[in-house]
C-alpha cells in the first residue's frame, strides 16, 4: 500500500459516497455539498494517475494537473450557480423543497419577480 | 512502509472520515463546515500528491471561496430544513447504497489495477517546455499546450455570472448584489478588512507572477484577489457595484476577450487559432494573463455576491 | 552544525506538535464556545509558532525564512479576529437567552 494508492483507495470511496449523498438527501444544500464531494474525488484519481506518471523530472504528470484547475475553477462557477438557484428558490416559496406538491408559504417573495 | 507512506495512509483515513461524517451528520450547517475541512485537507492530499499548483487552487478556490459560498447559503437557509416526509424511503436507500458501492469498488479495482509503467505526457511537456521559456510545466499547459481549453474556462466563468445575474427578480434588474453590508466601524472586521487587503494584494499579485516557473498561477491569485474584495464588501467598507456599471462588464469580458483576440491573430498572422510566434510567446502569455486575473478575481468575487437584490437607486 | 540544526527542528516542531494537542483536546472537551476559542488560539499561536521556529533553520534563505514568519503572522491576525468576531456572537446568543 503506497501512498497515492491509499489516496486513490480515499478518492473512490469519496466519489461512492458522494453519489449516496446526492441521491439520498432531500435538502439541496446538502445534495451540493455532496456533488462537491463526488468532483473532488474524481479530481483526486486525476491526481493519483498524474502523481503515477512523474517523469522527467517533474513529480506529477502536468497534463491532468491543467485539467484539474480547469475542473476546480468550473465546479466553484456551477455550484455558484445552483446556490443562486437555490437562494432565489427560497426567497419566492419559503421553502428548500424540491418537490411539486409543497405550497408556497405566506413568506413568500412579494416583488413580483 | 517508511514514515511518509504512514503519514499518507493516516491522511487519506482521516479525509475519508471527514467525507463521511460531511454526508451523514443531522444539520445542514455542520456539514457544511465539515465540507470546509474536507477541503483544507483534501490540498494537503495533493501537496502529497507533489501537485502544488492544485493543492493552491484547491486551498483557494474549493476551500476558501467555496467554503464562504455554502456558509452564506446555510446560514440563510437555517429555517428550511426539509420536513420529515421528504426523506426517501428505505427502498431508494438501499439501492444508491448499493449503487454507491459500486461506483467505489469499481474505482478502486481501476486504481489498484492501473497499468505499470504509467502512461505520462510529462517528458512531452517538458521537452517542448522552450517554445514558451515559462519553468512551471502546469502553467505551459494551461497558457500553451492546452490554451483553448482555458479560454473556454473562461467563456464557462462568464456564463456562470450572466446565469447568476439572470435570476434577479423584476425590480432588482441592473442593480446591486447582495445586501448591503454594515459593521460596527470600530470593530474588529472592519479592522481586518483594512490590514489585510493590502497583504492579501500583493501576495495574490507575487503567486500570479511567480506561477511562470513556480508554482502559482492566474487563478490562485485571481482568486486570492476576489477573497480581499468580498472581505472588503462584508465589512462594509465598499457596496458591490450595480451589474450595469460598463467598467464592470468590461472588467468580466476583458480575460477571454484578450485570450480571443490573440488566439485570432494566430490565425490571422501565423499557423493556427492559439498559435504564438515563438520570440513573442512570454510577453503574450503574461498580458493573456494579467487580463486573466482581473476577469477572475471579478468573477469570482460576483459569483459570492450572488443575484442583484437591491435596485439601482 | 547540521547536527545543532536538527536537534534545534526536531524539539521546537515537537514542543509545537504538543501545544496543538493540547489545543485539540481543548477543543474536544471544554464544555462552551468561549473555553474553546481559548484552546484553540494556544494551537494557534505557539503551537504554529515553536513549528515555524523549528523550520526556520532548514530554510534555505533570509527570504525564505521571512516567507514563514509571514505565514505565522498572517495566521496569528485570522485566528485573532475570527476568535472574537466568533466570541462577540457567543455572547450576544447568551445573553439574548
Amino acid at each position: 500500500m503506497s501512498g497515492p494508492t491509499a489516496f486513490g483507495l480515499c478518492a473512490a470511496v469519496a466519489v461512492g459516497l458522494g453519489l449516496y449523498g446526492l441521491i439520498t438527501n432531500p435538502h439541496p444544500l446538502r445534495k451540493l455539498i455532496a456533488f462537491n464531494l463526488l468532483g473532488s474525488g474524481v479530481f483526486l484519481l486525476f491526481g493519483v494517475v498524474g502523481r503515477r506518471g512523474a517523469a522527467a523530472g517533474v513529480g506529477n504528470d502536468p497534463v491532468p494537473q491543467a485539467l484539474v484547475i480547469t475542473g476546480i475553477v468550473v465546479a466553484f462557477s456551477a455550484t455558484a450557480l445552483a446556490i443562486s438557484l437555490l437562494l432565489r428558490l427560497f426567497q419566492k416559496t419559503g421553502s428548500t423543497t424540491l418537490s411539486n406538491v409543497a405550497p408556497p408559504n405566506a413568506s413568500s417573495d412579494p416583488s413580483g419577480g | 512502509m517508511n514514515i511518509a507512506t504512514i503519514f499518507e495512509v493516516v491522511l487519506a483515513a482521516v479525509v475519508l472520515g471527514l467525507g463521511i461524517w460531511t454526508i451523514a451528520v443531522r444539520e445542514t450547517y455542520s456539514a457544511t463546515v465539515g465540507f470546509v475541512a474536507y477541503g483544507l485537507l483534501v490540498a494537503l492530499i495533493w501537496v502529497r500528491l507533489d501537485a502544488v499548483d492544485v493543492a493552491l487552487t484547491e486551498a483557494a478556490i474549493g476551500g476558501g471561496l467555496g467554503g464562504v459560498l455554502l456558509l452564506g447559503a446555510a446560514a440563510r437557509l437555517r429555517d428550511a430544513e426539509p420536513t420529515v416526509a421528504e426523506a426517501p424511503g428505505m427502498v431508494t436507500r438501499v439501492s444508491a447504497a448499493a449503487l454507491s458501492a459500486l461506483t467505489a469498488a469499481a474505482l478502486a479495482g481501476a486504481i489498484v489495477f492501473l497499468p505499470d509503467p504509467a502512461p505520462t505526457l510529462a517528458p512531452t511537456v517538458v521537452a517542448h517546455a522552450s517554445a514558451t521559456s515559462l519553468a512551471n510545466p502546469v502553467t505551459n499547459v494551461l497558457m500553451a499546450f492546452r490554451a483553448m481549453d482555458t479560454m473556454l474556462e473562461k467563456v464557462v466563468l462568464l456564463l456562470a455570472i450572466i446565469g447568476v445575474w439572470s435570476l434577479a427578480p423584476d425590480n432588482a434588474w441592473g442593480g446591486h448584489p447582495g445586501p448591503r453590508h454594515q459593521a460596527d466601524p470600530d470593530g474588529i472586521l472592519v479592522f481586518l478588512a483594512r490590514l489585510l487587503p493590502p497583504v492579501g494584494i500583493v501576495v495574490a499579485i507575487y503567486i500570479f507572477w511567480t506561477g511562470a516557473n513556480h508554482p502559482g498561477g492566474a487563478f490562485q491569485g485571481g482568486a486570492i484577489l476576489a477573497s480581499m474584495w468580498v472581505l472588503a464588501i462584508m465589512a462594509g467598507l465598499t457596496d458591490t457595484p450595480s451589474i450595469g456599471r460598463r467598467w464592470l462588464r468590461f472588467v468580466l469580458v476583458a480575460g477571454p476577450g484578450l485570450f480571443l483576440l490573440v488566439g485570432l491573430g494566430g490565425l490571422w498572422f501565423g499557423t493556427a487559432f492559439l498559435a504564438y510566434p515563438p520570440a513573442l510567446a512570454k510577453p503574450l502569455i503574461l498580458g493573456i494573463e494579467v487580463a486573466m486575473i482581473l476577469t477572475i478575481a471579478a468573477t469570482l468575487g460576483l459569483l459570492l455576491a450572488g443575484a442583484p437584490e437591491r435596485s439601482v437607486k | 552544525m547540521s547536527l545543532a540544526r536538527d536537534i534545534m527542528t526536531i524539539s521546537a516542531v515537537s514542543a509545537g506538535v504538543f501545544f496543538f494537542l493540547a489545543g485539540t483536546a481543548g477543543l474536544l472537551r471544554f464544555p462552551d464556545t468561549l473555553t474553546r476559542l481559548h484552546a484553540l488560539t494556544k494551537a494557534d499561536n505557539l503551537g504554529l509558532g515553536l513549528v515555524v521556529l523549528g523550520l526556520l533553520p532548514q530554510a534555505g534563505s533570509l527570504r525564505e525564512g521571512l516567507k514563514l514568519v509571514s505565514i505565522w503572522l498572517l495566521v496569528l491576525l485570522a485566528g485573532a479576529t475570527v476568535s472574537q468576531l466568533i466570541a462577540r456572537t457567543a455572547r450576544q446568543g447568551e445573553t439574548a437567552k
